[in-house]
């Protein structure tokens, strides 16, 4: 790069050495939870007592997280592909179109970011109870619905306005009309950040602990799951070990999202 | 190749976006065959005229036809136009073969003659064998070439081009100037081009449309253009032009003449002389069509004596500044420089120059205040 | 060779008329923002049924009662006079602000140097920066939570490793359940959104400023104060509102980290839903504290707006 140690750029040590204590500290607290996963000993404390695999060994036969993590998954799916289908959608309309007052229907879809999500989750209980809606996996993946949008139009914008509108006007122009020009040129161009949101909504569905808090029925989420078990003390190692399989998956899902979705965005890169 | 009127026609056609008005009742026919250029300043609507020409814009009124059809309800993906974009607008996830072919899906061809058909193409843009190259790999006169091939495959009624030649440098543009002109020749499609570029519109094309704020100001060769342009701001545009204020004085019956600030009472053809006598006109004059020379020039009908005031030396040409009573403005001349050139001119404003030219050089043009 | 196959003869033939489209499609083509907000529209339907309708049913039900189990659902004030003057309510709410403005003044000032780092010193590999930098916040926030149970807790990584090493005799007990592990805690879950929009803003500035700054004899304090810092004013400001609006309204944390001194006005609000079962209390409760928190984002604004006026 041609501004490579010029002077403003100059090599800064204090700010690098705090760069890494800051990472550390940022990761430390996340990784106490696989450590302690391995460790033999029902208390969560030094000193390590032994290594062993006895919690996810008592993991796998416990039904009730297999029903868990099912629920998740299925919501998990269903809300990623919604999502990011309303999303692709919306950022094609938000890019592509002059519409009046789209700045405001912008930030009315970016609302769930900023505003507590306890008063998005008791709303939404009290609209179910009112309307007599029972409480199920269905109004768990409304709610995470919501939280999910934000995310899927944030990720697919940058998408959309990173490309030229003379690349669909060109389709156009060259014969083929609105759902041709979508599948053969917007999509394939817009894959990377269409792949980046299943996964990150995905995600952040399967780690939703605040709207599965108020909406759901009797069928719990794997977060609601460990909630539960938060209470029984000698729980925490098999908690432990749970948590340290779903920070696993998250970390992978969300790093391949993040890579994915960056692709071609950045050009420092 | 003839030139049949109005095979394209563009008929009191009004663009608003919102309160702001592209296009101001433009009309004009272009015909079949022909290399006919939008040129303007950025900002006169030139480009929103050939995105109406290719569907991408609407007209608020009017119509356009093209090959005798109407089009306003005609979306872009059924007109029989094709457009080169300024951006090239290659499609980056496809090869160079998928985007030449890209049009061609609707004709369900046998893959064998649709790859016959890019390969034709490819030879006719000079980039044989880059049928598998990545779209991303091309270099600028490259992308352009695919984006020409890309609409041409389709046998366009109509080909538009959104200054293609912009990105290029100076001497790439100038080399596909020279190319795109021959393609022209050997397509024989008609050929809409939108450029800012004067030089390049003057090289290119049959015939010009001037464009400012919106409205056509000229529509004429490129000869017509520069040789009889019809006001003054069409006179500028297109090269250099020396402007006086002038009032007719008709006294003769072989020639006109016209009473001219700094210039005096100056000999003008009749075929000039549209205005009455007494009538307030302008003179203009290119910088080219000035003689200089230290002494009198002997032969001529009217000459001027002036003072050199400045002067720049251009390689094959030279550009001076001479100063004559009764005009603020120095008069700008332009001559060739013939033989070797040595030593600097004296600009001190001590040396004499006389300034002649001949009456069939001048042009006449209606009076405008801000003189 | 390929000329020849392409003379004007052979041009395409388009059929005598060109085919009309739909008299729909026709309005379609014509208007391009009819057509924006048709492809808006599933997404707002959605965001209507998901938000909208939902608080205004919130709204109306602030103003209803609690009966025995039911509503009564006449039109009163009575909840909203409630939190007015029984003073729990107001103590709960000052606690909620001081404990997130705390964390959030912490956590956008730990983030600053971090995002200036990336953005001015780090050259390759700025996007895996980018994504290290934010990677653990797209996990689980209950259990980044539970991490610091681990971590805070009476015999916790702390209490447990300090004593084990001899440092300390008996547990601290200040680290668990207080207001001390709320703010740590949330300034640590919600760094990513301070980070991104600080590295936002100090990405944007262009590098010749502080260029020209030094080259008119700014020493680089001077030159941070006078132009980083002010250029930077509004990542500084999307930050703050992006950790202090969310935390304002958490349970989580506090239920599991705060005890009876951190208690926040989001676990009364859940607590109205649950172990009270008094939902139009919990509904006026929810509302008030957005009316607080648009009304203390209005201030912020208005001042910060003002401050900036005052450098320029």
């Amino acid at each position: 790069m041609s501004d490579q140690g010029t002077y403003i750029k100059r090599p800064n040590r204090p700010l690098q050495i705090y760069a890494m204590v800051f990472l550390f500290v940022l990761y430390l607290p996340i990784l106490f939870i696989p450590m302690f996963s391995f460790n033999d000993s029902i208390y969560v404390r030094f000193p390590l007592q032994g290594f062993t695999f006895q919690w996810y060994g008592e993991l796998w036969n416990r039904q009730p997280v297999w029903n868990a993590l099912w629920n998740s998954v299925k919501v998990g799916a269903v809300v990623a592909v919604i999502s990011t289908i309303l999303g692709v959608v919306a950022a094609r309309a938000i890019t592509r179109y002059r519409m009046p007052g789209k700045s405001a229907l912008v930030t009315f879809i970016m609302m769930p970011l900023v505003i507590p999500g306890i008063i998005f989750g008791v709303a939404l209980l009290v609209l179910m109870s009112r309307m007599g809606v029972p409480l199920s996996l269905y109004t768990v993946t409304l709610g995470h619905l919501i939280v999910c949008l934000p995310f899927a139009v944030a990720t697919l914008l940058p998408r959309f306005e990173g490309f030229d509108p003379s690349m669909e006007e060109a389709s156009a122009d060259l014969g083929e009309n609105g759902w041709w020009t979508f599948w053969r040129v917007t999509f394939p161009m817009v894959m990377p950040g269409v792949v980046a949101s299943l996964l990150l909504t995905f995600t952040i569905s399967f780690d939703e602990f605040i709207m599965a808090f108020f909406l759901t029925g009797t069928d719990p989420t794997l977060p609601m799951y460990i909630w539960g078990q938060l209470r029984f003390p000698q729980e925490f190692p098999s908690v432990l070990a749970l948590s340290s399989l779903i920070l696993f998956v998250s970390f992978i899902l969300v790093f391949v999202a993040q890579w994915i979705g960056r692709l071609g965005l950045d050009k420092d890169t | 190749m003839t030139t049949s009127d109005g095979f394209i026609s563009i008929r009191h056609v009004n663009k608003f976006f919102g309160s702001f008005q592209a296009i101001e009742d433009v009309s004009m026919n272009i015909g079949q065959g022909e290399f006919f250029s939008l040129l303007g300043a950025s900002g006169c609507g030139k480009t929103t005229l050939l995105r109406m020409l290719a569907g991408f814009e609407s007209t608020s009124s009017g119509e356009i036809y093209i090959d005798g059809q109407p089009t306003s309800d005609v979306p872009p993906h059924h007109r029989p136009v094709n457009m080169v974009f300024q951006s090239y607008a290659i499609f980056p996830h496809l090869n160079v073969r998928d985007n030449i072919a890209y049009g061609l899906r609707k004709q369900k061809l046998p893959k064998a003659k649709r790859d016959e058909m890019v390969e034709e193409m490819l030879e006719l843009i000079k980039l044989p064998g880059y049928g598998q190259r990545k779209a991303t790999e091309l270099s600028g006169g490259q992308r352009q070439r695919i984006a020409l091939a890309r609409a041409l495959i389709l046998r366009p009624k109509v080909l538009l081009l959104d200054e293609p030649l912009g990105a290029l440098d100076k001497q790439l543009r100038e080399q596909m100037q020279l190319e795109l002109r021959a393609l022209q020749r050997q397509v024989g499609i008609t050929f809409v081009f939108v450029t800012h570029d004067q030089e390049e519109a003057l090289t290119l094309s049959d015939r010009i449309a001037v464009m400012s704020g919106g409205k056509v100001l000229q529509v004429d060769t490129p000869a017509g253009l520069y040789e009889t342009p019809k006001t003054r701001e069409v006179a500028s545009f297109i090269g250099n032009m020396n402007f006086f204020q002038g009032t007719v004085r008709r006294n003769g019956a072989a020639m006109g003449a016209v009473e001219t600030e700094g210039l005096g009472h100056i000999p003008v053809p009749l075929d000039q002389l549209t205005k009455p006598d007494g009538a307030p006109v302008q003179v203009a004059l290119r910088p080219e069509k000035f003689e200089l020379s230290p002494t009198r020039p002997e032969g001529a009908l009217h000459a001027v004596e002036g003072r050199l005031s400045n002067a720049a030396y251009l390689g094959e040409r030279s550009h001076y500044y001479v100063s004559i009573a009764g005009k603020d403005q120095p008069i700008a001349v332009s001559t060739q420089n013939l033989g070797r050139m040595t030593g600097a001119p004296d600009i001190s404003g001590d040396a004499p120059m006389w300034l002649s030219w001949a009456p069939e050089a001048i042009v006449i043009l209606d009076a405008d205040e801000t003189g | 060779m390929a000329d020849t196959s392409l003379s004007q003869t052979e041009a395409r033939s388009a059929p005598a008329a060109p085919p009309r489209v739909g008299r729909i499609a026709g309005i379609l083509h014509r208007n391009e923002t009819l057509r924006g907000y048709l492809l808006m529209s599933p997404t707002m339907l959605i965001m209507t049924i998901g938000i909208l309708v939902p608080f205004l049913i919130l709204l109306v039900m602030s103003f209803w009662t609690r009966e025995g189990f039911g509503f009564d659902t006449t039109l009163t004030a009575h909840n909203y006079t409630r939190v007015w003057n029984e003073p729990i309510f107001g103590a709960l709410l000052q606690r909620s602000f001081w404990i997130s403005g705390v964390a959030t003044v912490v956590t956008v000032a730990l983030c600053y140097p971090m995002a200036y780092y990336v953005a001015f010193h780090v050259h390759r590999n700025k996007m895996m920066w980018i994504i290290l930098m934010t990677l653990p916040f797209w996990t689980s926030y209950l259990l980044r939570v539970f991490a610091w149970k681990v971590i805070l807790g009476y015999q916790g990584v702390i209490n447990s490793g300090l004593m084990s090493v001899g440092v300390i005799e008996a547990p601290l007990e200040f680290l668990l359940y207080s207001q001390t592990a709320v703010i740590i805690t949330l300034a640590h879950a919600w760094a990513a959104f301070a980070i991104l929009p600080l590295y936002v803003s100090l990405e944007k500035i262009d590098k010749s400023l502080l260029e020209a700054a030094t080259d008119l004899g700014d020493g680089p304090m001077a030159r941070f104060f006078r132009i980083t810092l002010p250029l930077s004013m509004p990542g500084i400001i999307a930050a703050t509102f992006l950790i202090f609006i969310p935390t304002t309204g958490d349970y989580i944390t506090p239920a599991l980290l705060g005890g009876p001194d951190g208690a926040m006005i989001g676990n009364f609000i859940q607590l109205q839903f649950g172990a009270i079962n008094n939902w139009p209390m919990g509904a006026t409760l929810s509302i008030v504290l957005m009316l607080w928190i648009s009304a203390i984002a209005l201030v912020f604004l208005f001042v910060t707006r003002k401050a900036q006026e005052r450098i320029a």
